[in-house]
């Protein structure tokens, strides 16, 4: 096994290329996008997160998926590594992104939400998207990142894993809040398109309205729930895993149905930094306006579908013979 | 100084804003702010008084009352369930109403001693617990910043122990609900609404700047009343 190598933020146009004097480019003002920075981890942990560099806001981060060949990687750093061309680019400071990390760790990133921040307007603005994502979730991010940095023990897990992890069976550790809102938030981004709302079609809208009787019904509901919820948290339609049937369930503050093995459809967030720019007090138009025009039933549908793999709905068909 | 003192005891009687009975029921009032919504410039900006006050503080006193209302109907059907059921919603409005009253008591513009340290007995009692002015500021400050979601944080005195504390209390329960023998002597509004026109996400500056608009002499006149 080799040793492992302590390497600093090295742009990811080093490795790209197979060959090795490519490496020697660093320099060249390359359109990087992110900035790997690898803690020491040794060559059998193929878990990787990255700690992305945000250069625009668009892009995208990989929370817990890392090209095939990243331990392939690390080896031919590990020989490179003592070249010392290398030693020399460190020190001039050549590299891209963070000139400040002294530290090397791998965290989680910041995933951007699947559309232009601007896209939502007018239901939801671009001020609040910009507030809501690159202050507010960015926030929950890079202090997850820190409370991570102090010790090893939470180290590894996937980001739905440390959510279960931290809540801790409801003796939340202190990470918890930071980990639980990172999640909601990437979820809550993928709950709305430009364009959504309308209703959800084929087997959603049946499931819907088996459970909840109609459609209008399920959304009367959701919009109750919102409403009569006390202080800061979410919505959310989930799919319980034991009852076998859709049901909306309003959270406080960072919780989230995960925690208690439910699949959430879609959420709506009712922290009072989701809605005040654009609504001031007024949560109830901004749930209205969301079931209307923001939600996404493609997702939900998406989700639906992932989920009907976890638990069975229907009655089996069983034929006879 | 006279003047001000009417005007505090005037919206102390009104304070809690006691209306009509309708059926041997008391129902609250929306309380008058002693002061212009702009007056707590730059520290609190208009818009925000504005809305905290007409709306969200009247949205807690219109749901509050409605739920007394029920709460009566429960009670003299004698329906056990429902008078529990809205044992939430009356903590959650009730405690909105009952903090909000006591928090535009808290605050004053500068130019009638908002954020003037208190002289006297609550002055020596903060200097013996907590050592400094700056050091309780301090205090609230990160309780304050650290509140998760919403909530409210507190300067309270123990009535027993003659002590007093900093607290923090979530949503909307009122100070007693930490301990029956707190009494509030200053309560900050940790809520998003109260800051988020003006501060955006930072609540720390927010902690920071409300401490100009604060009204020590009236936490000190509570602090008198309850240790003479």
């Amino acid at each position: 096994m080799e040793k492992p190598c302590q390497i600093k933020s090295i742009p990811l146009s080093s490795f790209r290329a197979a060959k090795p004097e490519k490496k020697q480019n660093q320099h060249a003002p390359a359109p990087v996008r992110y900035t790997y920075k690898y803690r020491e981890i040794p060559l059998q942990r193929d878990v990787g997160l990255a700690v992305r560099e945000e250069k625009e806001e668009m892009g995208y981060c990989c929370n817990n998926s890392f090209p095939a060949s990243s331990h392939v990687l690390l080896t031919d750093l590990s020989q490179r590594w003592k070249c010392p061309k290398l030693q020399n680019l460190r020190h001039k400071g050549q590299f891209h992104g963070s000139q400040k990390a002294s530290k090397v760790l791998a965290f989680y990133g910041l995933k951007a939400p699947p559309y232009k921040l601007d896209a939502l307007e007018p239901h939801m603005s671009r001020r609040t998207l910009e507030m809501h994502w690159g202050d507010h979730h960015r926030g929950y991010v890079e202090g997850l990142n820190k409370q991570l940095e102090k010790d090893d023990i939470l180290y590894g897990h996937t980001l739905d894993e440390l959510v279960k992890v931290t809540y801790n069976n409801g003796n939340p550790l202190p990470e918890f809040n930071n980990a639980a809102q990172v999640w909601n938030h990437d979820f809550f981004w993928e709950s709305m398109q430009p364009g959504g709302g309308d209703m959800p079609r084929l087997g959603l809208l049946e499931q819907i309205e088996k459970d909840f009787g109609s459609f209008t019904n399920f959304k009367e509901k959701f919009l109750e729930a919102a409403l009569t919820l006390f202080g800061s948290g979410w919505v959310w339609l989930v799919l319980k895993r034991n009852e076998r049937c859709l049901a909306v369930v309003k959270t406080s503050n960072a919780i989230n149905p995960i925690v208690w093995d439910d699949i959430p459809i879609i959420s709506l967030d009712v922290w009072e930094h989701a809605y005040y720019l654009d609504y001031k007090n007024d949560k109830g138009k901004y749930a209205t306006v969301f079931m209307n025009h923001l939600v996404s039933w493609n997702a939900a549908a998406a989700r639906m579908a992932r989920a009907e793999a976890f638990v069975n709905l229907g009655e089996p068909k069983i034929p006879i013979a | 100084m006279a003047l001000r003192t009417l005007i505090t005891r005037k919206s102390l009687g009104l304070g809690l804003g006691v209306s009509q009975s309708v059926r041997g029921l008391q129902t609250v009032s929306l309380p008058d702010l002693p002061y212009d919504y702009g007056a707590l410039e730059p520290a609190i900006s208009g818009e925000i008084m504005k809305l905290h006050h007409q709306k969200h503080h009247q949205t807690y006193i219109t749901n509050y009352n409605k739920a007394l209302e029920q709460l009566h109907e429960a009670m003299e059907k004698g329906d056990s369930s429902t008078v529990v059921k809205l044992q939430g919603a009356i903590k959650f409005n009730g405690g909105g109403h009952v903090n909000h009253s006591i928090f535009w008591k808290n605050l004053t513009p500068v130019h009638e001693g908002g954020g003037e340290p208190p002289k006297g007995s609550l002055g020596w009692a903060i200097d013996t617990h907590f050592g400094s002015m700056e050091a309780l500021v301090a205090k609230i400050n990160s309780e304050g910043a650290a509140v998760q979601g919403s909530g409210w944080v507190w300067l309270g005195l123990d009535k027993d122990l003659k002590k007093l504390v900093v607290e923090t209390t979530a949503n909307q329960d009122p100070l007693v609900t930490k301990g029956p023998n707190l009494v509030p002597l200053l309560g900050i509004d940790v809520w998003e609404h109260a800051y988020y026109l003006q501060y955006k996400n930072v609540r720390p500056d927010y902690l920071k700047n409300v401490w100009k608009v604060i009204d020590w002499k009236y936490a000190s006149e509570v602090y008198e009343k309850e240790c003479p």
